[in-house]
């Protein structure tokens, strides 16, 4: 049998819990300086403005490009290979006046004139900035509904205590990937903003298998503190917690380096997300938890359910 | 105690599984290149069309795959790419503008799977490339329109009632009668009192002047009738671009969606569907000195508009008769070669215009041409601020009473007079409208993108059963059955919900869903390997550690359940597509770890006694 993790002792994880909440608030302060310092590199979708991806034949030249948009007033354009040399992305913040949205097909053409090779239109995206905007606020506003939702859900099925803990967790860890692509300046697009949603689901599940087994483990044992309960239930779980986040992180891999330039920023998102998501699951909401003062009284089902004893324990 | 599902459950698993299978297999045929061919207005495809196509084919020497006639359309089935397209030129050529010709590309599924409604997923645009469009209607000019039309009514009701009015005008949304005096006041005030449904009437008798106001219903009616108005005009004029398979929404408030697959030639397309021109015809005013309106004193009741000389004309403010009521439009020349639109009018149309014309042959008729365009700029509520543009293009003597066809002149050049007539012909929208987002994808990055996410599904896919079978042995090999039987469910699903669409991030979606499916396994197997430890049986063991997982795997899911429908409630495109496969896989993951694995232990291990179990 192979086995991660030797089980027969348990491990005492929440004796680290000081080293562990140092170490988040270390990184959690430095992902909020970053994000107000260098702030997010918000992607076409957000901002608005227009992103053109062209083909070459040959290795583009893309000071050659920059020159002909120069002479043409689009100065303001960012220029930069995409992928291979061959390919090319064009960005132009939004601009005031009439024709934005015939911008792409004018430097296709601009483009075509000014070069020999044949050039290949890949993508063309136009955002106003009016969707922009709203993209923004439905983005964050979904984002606290996610929380608050698994909030009610964790304090309706377990307890208030852990829900905060879980809930917190979850914070942590969409503030620590923002921070990571605020830092490295990884643009930060729709699909990034769905990864970071997949996160806190993956978070969340991660936390529930482990909350669970903090309830059962209160209710089985009778003998054991609060912390060498939580520390049994943490030992019990952790090669699961361990497997599946080797089995995600392994898809997640094969995503990142086999998935292309589109969903590159996806991928990144969701690979940091899914290991701080398994260190806060450990580590944030059962600690969070505990701090709070979850006792085995807050886990017991309630009386009725004492009456029929022969009957499995509900969950 | 041994381990062992009724025979009913085993049933529902093969079933399920079989069904999932049946309908994913559409999905190995591919598809073939083709081309459709259907009528636009005054056509039928038919049997005779089907001659013509088949005729037209076998001269250009191209063998087809198949030609079938069904439901009114002609799909042609070619063997690549270069053959659609000449079959395309060829059969446009041959069939006239009568007819559509559009490049498509259809499921090669064989008859006994279509039959029983098999098809292939949908692929979003981003995998098979295409525009999709985000347009802005202009509420504001759609409710000015509803109140001018009012103020022409009440203009002509008040005259039949011979009460006399110094001005009936708009007045942004409200339309404004001033009488002249207290008896006409006072008619007018009992008149127009609760006359118009989805109006109140605003009394102020000091300045003896009553204000007709929308009510908030009625508002919001119009607004309503303008976006569906609106989708209905783009839904005509994207079925004369000739577009296979077009989706036109409505989206929120005041927004509507347009995809065209395969389209990559965005101008044209944005020039058609954009247009705001529409035509009028009025009586033009030539009682009153066009030099004494252009120095600001525009007689009451008439308007001054530019010509196409560089001048100004002077035109009643009534309208005899707008492009809503044309049912045709075809462009040509007239006698001396210039560019004409001849049109036909629906039976109401051809009513008014013939009652205006009897009175008034001899007399001049103007035909103006309005057009919308966007500033650029918005307004305090955001809304964006559209110029109207109006041009008499042609003032013509009334020569004698008209009917329902009759053909105008003063058009610029041929391609002006094509454009126009296809306008005329889709309909005029009912409000200004502006593309506030596009995206053009082409169609070798859509095939670049479909490979990139099979290639992540494959390699993500081949990973976890590797590590799968080195970690649980033989229940990891059941776990992989249940991986596979995942896969075939999700696609199976995706093709029978006829709403999903694939999207690039829904394959992302797939890929992130086979690394979790095997968690509800893992868990599961966990459990069993600590009853194991804690002494069990083996039957037990496995009795108890499905028992004990499933609440824990419950919560789980629903959890994550919970974001991926939030993630499809705000999300729109390709993100929608992402939290569709999200959520379809979370369900049949369940279905397949819970069900589907129990179901192969129970008949591997579960019927006999054995002493160790391979976990």
């Amino acid at each position: 049998m192979h086995e991660i993790i030797k089980t027969d002792k348990t491990l005492p994880f929440m004796r680290f819990r000081f080293g562990a909440w140092v170490l988040s608030a270390v990184l959690v302060i430095a992902s909020i300086v970053s994000l107000s310092v260098n702030q997010l590199n918000w992607g076409l979708d957000f901002t608005g403005g227009t992103v053109i991806e062209v083909g070459y034949e040959n290795s583009a030249d893309l000071p050659a490009i920059r020159d002909t948009l120069d002479a043409n007033g689009f100065g303001g354009a960012v220029v930069q290979n995409f992928g291979t040399q061959q390919d090319v992305l064009i960005r132009i913040e939004p601009q005031e006046g009439v024709k934005a949205q015939e911008l792409g097909n004018q430097i296709l053409s601009l483009l075509r004139q000014s070069s020999d090779d044949q050039i290949e239109m890949r993508r063309i995206e136009f955002v106003g900035p009016q969707v922009g905007d709203e993209l923004t606020e439905q983005g964050g506003l979904a984002m606290l509904t996610a929380l608050l939702c698994i909030l009610v859900y964790i304090a309706l099925r377990f307890e208030w205590r852990l829900a905060l803990g879980a809930v917190g967790a979850l914070a942590h860890d969409v503030i620590l990937t923002l921070g990571l692509f605020s830092f490295l300046g990884l643009e930060f697009d729709l699909t990034v903003l769905a990864a970071l949603l997949a996160v806190i689901g993956y978070s969340i599940n991660d936390t529930v298998v482990v909350c669970d087994r903090i309830r059962e483990n209160f209710r089985k044992y009778h003998k054991y503190t609060a912390q060498e309960t939580i520390d049994g239930a943490l030992t019990d779980t952790m090669s699961r917690t361990v497997i599946t986040s080797l089995t995600t992180i392994l898809v997640l891999l094969a995503l990142f380096f086999l998935g292309g330039q589109l969903i590159h920023g996806f991928a990144t998102a969701l690979l940091f997300g899914v290991i701080i998501g398994t260190y806060s699951s450990i580590y944030i909401a059962s600690s969070l938890a505990f701090a709070l003062g979850v006792s085995r009284e807050d886990l017991m089902p309630p009386e009725i359910e004492k009456e029929g004893e022969d009957l499995e324990p509900l969950p | 105690m041994l381990n062992k599902f009724p025979l009913w459950k085993n049933l529902m698993v093969i079933v399920i599984l079989a069904m999932a299978a049946l309908y994913a297999l559409p999905n190995i045929y591919g598809e073939d290149y083709a081309v459709q061919i259907s009528a636009s207005r005054n056509a039928t495809v038919d049997t005779q069309t089907l001659g013509t196509v088949e005729q037209t084919l076998e001269d250009i020497a191209i063998q087809p795959k198949g030609v079938v006639l069904e439901e009114g359309q002609i799909l042609v089935r070619v063997n690549s790419d270069a053959e659609q397209l000449q079959a395309r030129d060829a059969l446009l050529r041959a069939l006239g503008t009568n007819y559509i010709v559009a490049l498509n590309l259809a499921p090669a599924t064989p008859d006994w799977l279509a039959d029983i409604g098999g098809t292939p997923m949908k692929l979003g645009l981003d995998l098979r490339g295409g525009v999709h469009f985000l347009m802005e209607v202009d509420m504001a000019e759609a409710t000015r329109k509803i109140q001018d039309q009012m103020r022409d009514t009440v203009r002509g009701e008040l005259r039949e009632e011979r009460i006399r009015s110094t001005s009936i005008r708009r007045d942004d949304s409200d339309v404004v009668v001033q009488l002249r005096t207290d008896e006409d006041y006072a008619a007018a005030e009992s008149y127009l009192n609760n006359r118009y449904p989805g109006y109140t009437l605003v009394e102020d008798e000091a300045t003896r002047t009553l204000r007709l106001r929308m009510t908030e219903a009625k508002l919001k009616e119009t607004q309503d009738y303008a976006i569906s108005q609106n989708v209905t005009i783009l839904r005509n004029r994207v079925n004369e671009l000739g577009v296979a398979e077009p989706v036109v929404q409505r989206q929120g408030a005041d927004r509507i969606v347009v995809q065209l697959p395969g389209v990559q030639d965005t101008a044209r397309a944005k020039e058609i569907l954009g247009a705001t021109a529409t035509l009028e015809f009025r009586m033009v005013d030539d009682e009153n000195s066009v030099y004494e309106a252009e120095q600001g004193r525009v007689p009451f009741g008439s308007e001054l508009f530019p010509n196409r000389n560089g001048g100004n004309t002077l035109l009643k403010e009534d309208v005899i008769l707008t492009g809503d009521h044309i049912v045709n439009a075809t462009s040509g020349f007239d006698e001396n070669q210039r560019p004409q639109v001849s049109i036909s009018l629906d039976g109401a149309g051809g009513d008014k215009m013939s009652l205006a014309t009897r009175d008034n042959v001899g007399k001049p008729m103007a035909t103006l041409f309005i057009e919308f365009k966007a500033t650029g700029e918005r307004d305090e509520n955001d809304r964006i601020i559209f110029e109207r543009n109006a041009e008499v293009i042609n003032v013509a003597t009334i020569q004698s009473r008209l009917g329902n066809n009759f053909r105008i002149t003063g058009i610029n050049s041929q391609q002006e007079a094509q454009n126009l007539a296809l306008l005329l012909r889709a309909g005029a929208l009912i409000a200004p409208i502006q593309i506030v987002e596009e995206r053009t994808l082409g169609p070798s990055l859509g095939k670049e993108n479909i490979e990139l996410g099979t290639q992540a599904i494959i390699w993500g896919f081949l990973l976890v059963i590797i590590f799968m079978v080195i970690y649980y042995k033989k229940f990891g090999l059941v776990a992989n059955l249940a991986l596979t039987a995942n896969l075939v469910l999700i696609i199976g699903v995706m093709s029978m919900i006829p709403g999903a669409t694939l999207t690039l991030p829904g394959m992302a979606g797939i890929v992130l869903t086979v690394g979790m499916a095997v968690d509800a396994n893992v868990l599961i197997f966990e459990r069993i390997r600590e009853e194991i430890k804690a002494k069990r049986s083996p039957q037990q063991a496995i009795h108890h550690g499905y028992d004990s997982a499933f609440s824990t795997i419950m919560d789980a899911n629903v959890t994550t359940l919970i974001v991926a429908i939030i993630l499809f409630a705000i999300g729109t495109g390709p993100v929608k597509g992402f939290a569709v496969t999200l959520a379809i896989g979370i369900i049949t993951s369940m279905f397949t770890a819970i069900v589907g694995t129990r179901a192969v232990i129970n008949a591997v291990w579960g019927g006999k006694r054995i002493d160790k179990l391979s976990v």
